[in-house]
């Protein structure tokens, strides 16, 4: 070990030579070649590249030459110096890439572990359904209108024409309410919502109108005491049926694809005069031959019933409040649970209402 | 009501080459809807024929039976001309008789084929047939005997038997009560062809004589006409005719006596429910009045009935003999020793009908017709062709007296501006398609240039609105040509807040997985004594139906909660125990008060009578309950799960008032069904909305689900009536945060949450969150106590703030707690 040189001494600079500095120099070069790890690399710059390091001791003899000396030995140093850190820089870029590539293989994980940590939701498959309808109303300028359960007896019969003595009360079988006097039903259809939206709005209507109805149906794969319809109602000056068969033949394109489309069969609805049912064009087979003989969804029908509809009764507009003279209007209803069923083949009913995660887990959050 | 094909062709001219399929198509157009197409016998082919039966040999088995050996004369339809050897198992025939045989080569009803076959030791050459192999019923196991005069062996028996009958069978509506007769589906029938129509209700009919039955009608508006004529001498034991038999069959109603058979056979010909009393028990005049209060009948089914004073009644000297219209009574009934004959065919008020129908729960075929409306005029000709029946087949004599009292009533007419069909339908109709169409149905029409009036036929009491009469000309024109055109469109608001809201709370609960189910709103007392909710609570108020479908649950539900637990404890039994089920719906809470009013439809209901109606439902808020049971984390190959708690479902509630830009304070609570040191009432404001925590474990037993099962339940309303619709923009402060930790010691009962809230408000403006990280208890910290650490976060809006800043407010925070709650910091 030298001390700081106060005094020149020419066998002390040996170190400063040609052979000596290359000597160190290809020294150092080797052992960071031979260096195959970070940790080792860390431990040459320090022998070879550090304050104590060989070149760099000798780097400290210069001052001690003479002057004219001092600049071919410097020069020498300073360039075996270089080399050597611009040979540690490189190979510590090479082993990082070499390590981190050795890190990212050990990492390798089984990517086909499952994750059901959590347990996975989901909407109603109802609920989303009457969204659906609801959008493709609320798309053509129409409301949604709502309206409670437990009606008033009016509003579910005689307000749409079902008087008391009317056979079709009975086509419903109705849940009523204690006591009777009180005149309490739970709403057979979602028609008193239409009731109560012309009682109180004002003519241009066009509201649309899903909801649970209920009657006294045994439960079973076809029948429930609860239910789902949607309902529509149009008022407007110069409403005729065409207007409800445009706005039906909308809907079920709208529901149902491209070119599907609605045909009208006469019936029977104390609410609506003329009244029709709707069929709706298989949107499986499309009524085609030879698909449709086969077709499990229309039952080769080449069409599936779908609702009720008409031109709403003049003497609901007048218990409504609407003037017949100025203003027609039409209104129609479907089963949401019947639509559901068929569009994406439930085959029960029940499962419905049985809350069986199974069930609406595959329907997501949107239908 | 089922309609035979022959039978509408009869009144009907249909053009050659009509389809059965084309007729239930185009009747279906028309508004009678085709129910289903029955073709008894369509699937056998021949040969089938008439033999006689000319030998037969009994031969006992070795297995015990005993087969026939038959020859039997088939004319020339076995090509030979030579009796045919068959094999027959049956025994009810003997040489002689008539019977229906298939040859070889012929196909029985499921594709079976008959082939000549070595059988028993003798070559079967085809099969003597019984009733249930014919495909013709199954009442009777043994061959099916022909009558003597059924024809000449070899004759074809596919017309006698009626195998190549097709029935109609049609759904009808309540406006169409005249399509429930062969006479009004043949009128729709030749309507739907231009055909030509033979009203078989046109007869000449003797006139009222005033030597017929006495009768006297007290109420006319009940019964405007009552026809009675009688028939001696009646044959109680004359059969009824084969080919009536046969129809009724076809229409689905079981032959039971000639007498019977025939007033059905009228019914169901003309739609004119007809009745037939044994006129040797009747004493006295026939009277028709209302019954008066207390009386009672006991009706041909052998029920004892209480009437009401409504009811119309029949009677004669000895009381009560029918409820008119409806069914008669056991007393005057027809039977099988009955040879004077009363036949009643009257004209009841339909609504009187419906009542009573109702009222004795009495649904029958001659019911469904009175209530609905049947024809006015035709009571003498479909009494007078009731005697006729019966006088040709049971041999008796019509006596000559007729009775008719009272006369049909006039027929309404309704007038219409001409074009009112094509304004209401969008279709282009022509006027005179208008009137046309109108004349087709039966009305007379009288047009003038912009209106017509029609007389309504009288076998259409549905006919009584202009609207009515729109629906007739429509249905003629035919709905598959209404234009499908879409109005013009409306400048709709979209949903309203409460409807994107409600959407808003399914998908964020959704996204907490969390699947939405929905229950029936019907509970039981035993639902709310499960849940342990006590007398005076408010949800044992409900609202009671008067016709369950089960006795057990008669119950509108107050609380979401029971119908939420049947199905956490049907999940967890079909397999699946890490649930988290949501519902919202309406519950039910009814208030004193009047009931709902029934209104006049004829004007809107006054404001006075809108409110009234309106104040008389019960609240029906809409609620949201939902449950946790078993994992909310499950373990696996990542590590440990974690079991559902008390504070997830709370947790829960506060993510969905924060969806709703709503922040929900918890207070702790004791309340049915839940834990009682596990219950947390929710609170938006000072407004409890809803309970939140663990379930009493008495009610997890109660209703078989998971211990510690956690549920809550908030009212939905509340919270979207404060719903956050447009949240404004926080002001950030790029300045940074300012950390302290503060360790409390308090009261074990102490709710953390006030104690957050106490450092909120001691640790001023400059304070961003306070955020609980720990809770100790422990000897360190002493009985009854515990520690209670929290993370406070500090930053000012304008500057950076000073150790100096912070220290200061954290102070006054740790102060206050001390100061309200007795908190000590801990060291």
């Amino acid at each position: 070990m030298s001390g700081p040189n106060s005094e020149y001494d020419p066998v002390q600079v040996t170190p400063l030579d040609e052979e000596h500095v290359a000597a160190m120099r290809d020294e150092a070069l080797a052992a960071i070649a031979a260096a195959t790890d970070l940790e080792t690399l860390k431990q040459v710059r320090t022998e070879h590249a550090g304050d104590r390091s060989p070149l760099a001791l000798a780097n400290r003899e210069i001052g001690a030459l003479p002057p004219q000396a001092r600049k071919d030995a410097g020069q020498r140093v300073g360039q075996a110096r270089a080399a050597v850190n611009q040979a540690l820089a490189a190979r510590q870029a090479e082993l990082e890439v070499e390590a981190e590539a050795r890190m990212l293989v050990e990492e390798t994980v089984d990517v086909t572990l499952p994750w059901d940590r959590t347990t996975k939701g989901a909407r109603h498959p109802i609920t989303m359904m009457h969204e659906k309808i609801a959008d493709v109303f609320v798309a053509m300028g129409w409301e949604v209108a709502e309206g409670p359960i437990v009606e008033a007896e009016w509003l579910n019969f005689d307000a749409l024409n079902l008087g008391p003595d009317h056979p079709a009360r009975t086509m419903q079988d109705t849940f009523w309410t204690e006591p009777a006097e009180h005149h309490l039903v739970l709403r057979t259809q979602t028609s008193p919502v239409q009731a109560r939206a012309m009682l109180t709005r004002t003519p241009p209507i066009y509201v649309v109108s899903p909801g649970r109805v209920f009657r006294t149906d045994e439960y079973d794969a076809t029948h429930s005491p609860m239910f789902h319809q949607v309902e529509g109602l149009c008022i407007d000056r110069g409403i005729t049926m065409a207007h409800l068969k445009g706005t039906l033949d909308h809907f079920a394109e709208s529901m149902f694809g491209e070119g599907i489309s609605t045909r009208f069969r006469p019936s029977y609805f104390p609410f609506t005069e003329p009244s029709a049912e709707v069929d709706l064009r298989c949107f499986v087979c499309r009524g085609l031959h030879p698909a449709v003989d086969d077709c499990r969804t229309c039952k080769g029908e080449g069409w599936i019933e779908w609702g009720g509809c008409g031109v709403v009764n003049p003497r609901v507009l007048t218990a409504c409040g609407v003037d017949n003279e100025r203003y027609t209007g039409f209104a129609f209803g479907m089963g949401i649970d019947r639509t559901l069923m068929f569009r994406h083949g439930v085959a029960d009913l029940r499962d419905m209402f049985e809350g069986d995660v199974r069930f609406s887990t595959p329907f997501g959050a949107d239908l | 009501m089922k309609a035979p094909v022959s039978w509408i062709r009869e009144y009907a001219d249909l053009p050659d080459g009509v389809t059965t399929e084309d007729l239930a198509h185009r009747l279906t157009a028309l508004g009678l809807k085709l129910e289903s197409l029955d073709r008894p016998g369509h699937d056998i082919t021949g040969p089938l024929v008439i033999g006689r039966v000319l030998t037969l040999e009994p031969e006992p088995q070795k297995n015990g039976k005993t087969i026939n050996w038959c020859t039997v004369d088939v004319g020339d339809a076995n090509g030979t001309g030579e009796p045919q050897g068959i094999v027959c198992g049956a025994h009810n025939f003997a040489p002689g008789d008539l019977v229906v045989v298939v040859l070889p080569g012929g196909v029985l009803p499921g594709g079976f084929e008959i082939s000549a076959r070595k059988t028993y030791g003798h070559v079967s050459a085809g099969m003597i047939c019984s009733t249930k192999e014919l495909g013709l019923g199954d009442d009777h196991d043994g061959i099916l005997v022909l009558p003597a005069d059924a024809g000449q062996p070899g004759d074809d028996v596919f017309d006698l038997l009626d195998l190549r009958e097709e029935v109609i069978e049609f759904e009808i509506n309540p406006d169409r009560a005249y399509a429930m007769s062969l006479r009004g589906v043949a009128r729709e029938s030749a309507l739907a062809y231009g055909a030509p129509f033979r009203d078989p209700a046109l007869r000449p009919t003797p006139a009222a004589d005033g030597n017929g039955y006495p009768v006297v009608v007290d109420d006319p508006e009940g019964c405007p006409v009552f026809v009675a004529r009688t028939v001696t001498g009646f044959d109680p034991t004359a059969p009824t005719p084969d080919w009536m038999s046969r129809r009724l069959l076809l229409l689905g109603q079981r032959p039971i006596s000639l007498a019977v058979d025939v007033t059905n056979y009228v019914m169901f010909e003309l739609g004119r429910p007809i009745h037939g009393y044994d006129a040797d028990k009747l004493t006295g005049p026939i009277r028709v009045r209302r019954a008066a209060e207390g009386e009672h009948l006991t009706t041909l089914d052998g029920n004892d009935r209480t009437l009401s004073t409504e009811d119309l009644v029949v009677t004669d000297d000895s009381g009560i003999i029918g409820l008119g219209g409806v069914m008669g009574g056991q007393d005057t009934e027809m039977s099988d020793t009955t040879t004077h004959v009363l036949i009643e065919a009257a004209h009841w008020d339909a609504v009187s009908m419906f009542r009573t129908g109702r009222r004795h729960k009495l649904t029958s075929e001659a019911g469904k017709r009175n209530e609905r409306g049947v024809d006015p005029t035709i009571c003498e000709a479909a009494a007078d062709r009731v005697v006729e029946l019966l006088a040709e087949y049971g041999g008796g004599t019509i006596e000559p007296g007729v009775t008719v009292v009272g006369q049909p009533p006039s027929q309404p007419t309704i007038t219409i501006p001409i074009d009112l069909p094509a304004r209401v339908t969008g279709m282009d109709i022509a006027s005179d398609t208008t009137i046309a169409n109108l004349e087709a149905i039966g009305c007379e029409v009288d047009a003038g240039a912009d209106e017509l009036t029609a007389t309504v036929p009288p076998w259409r009491p549905d006919l009584s609105d202009p609207f009515d009469l729109v629906e007739e000309v429509a249905r003629i024109v035919g709905y598959e040509d209404v234009p499908s055109i879409l109005p013009p469109a409306p400048s709709g608001g979209g949903l309203t807040q409460d409807q994107s809201m409600r959407r808003r709370v399914g998908r964020t609960l959704a996204g907490e997985g969390y699947v939405e189910v929905i229950n029936f709103p019907f509970i039981g007392d035993a639902d709310l004594d499960r849940l342990g909710i006590e007398a005076a609570d408010s949800r044992r108020t409900t609202l009671r139906l008067a016709n369950p479908l089960r006795n057990e649950e008669p119950y509108m539900t107050t609380t979401l909660l029971p119908g939420l637990l049947r199905t956490v404890a049907r999940n967890v039994s079909r397999g699946t125990s890490d649930l988290a089920l949501f519902e919202t719906a309406p519950v039910t809470l009814p208030h004193s008060g009047a009931g709902a009013p029934i209104l006049p439809v004829d004007r809107p209901p006054t404001e006075g009578e809108w409110d009234d109606l309106n104040k008389a439902l019960p609240d029906q808020p809409l609620h949201l309950a939902f449950a946790l049971c078993g994992d909310r984390d499950r373990s696996g190959w990542w590590g440990d799960g974690r079991p559902a708690s008390w504070s997830d479902v709370i947790e829960t509630a506060r993510v969905v008032a924060d969806a709703l830009g709503l922040e929900l304070s918890v207070r702790q609570a004791s309340l049915a069904p839940w834990h009682p040191g596990r219950c947390a009432e929710l609170v938006l404001g000072e407004t409890p909305v809803g309970h939140a925590g663990e379930l009493h474990p008495r009610v997890c037993r109660a209703f078989g689900v998971p211990a510690r099962t956690s549920v809550a339940e908030l009212d939905l309303d509340a919270l979207l009536a404060r719903a956050v619709a447009v949240p404004r923009a926080p002001q950030l402060s790029a300045y940074p945060v300012a950390k302290e930790d503060v360790a409390l010691i308090v009261d074990a009962d102490l709710p953390s949450a006030d104690l957050a809230a106490t450092l909120r408000e001691g640790a001023g403006p400059l304070c961003e969150s306070v955020r609980l990280f720990d809770v100790y208890t422990g000897q360190q910290v002493g009985e009854g106590r515990k520690s209670l650490a929290f993370a406070l976060r500090f930053r000012a809006p304008d500057r950076t703030l000073t150790e100096k800043d912070t220290a200061a407010a954290r102070d006054a925070a740790v102060e206050l707690a001390v100061q309200r709650h007795g908190a000590e910091q801990r060291a």
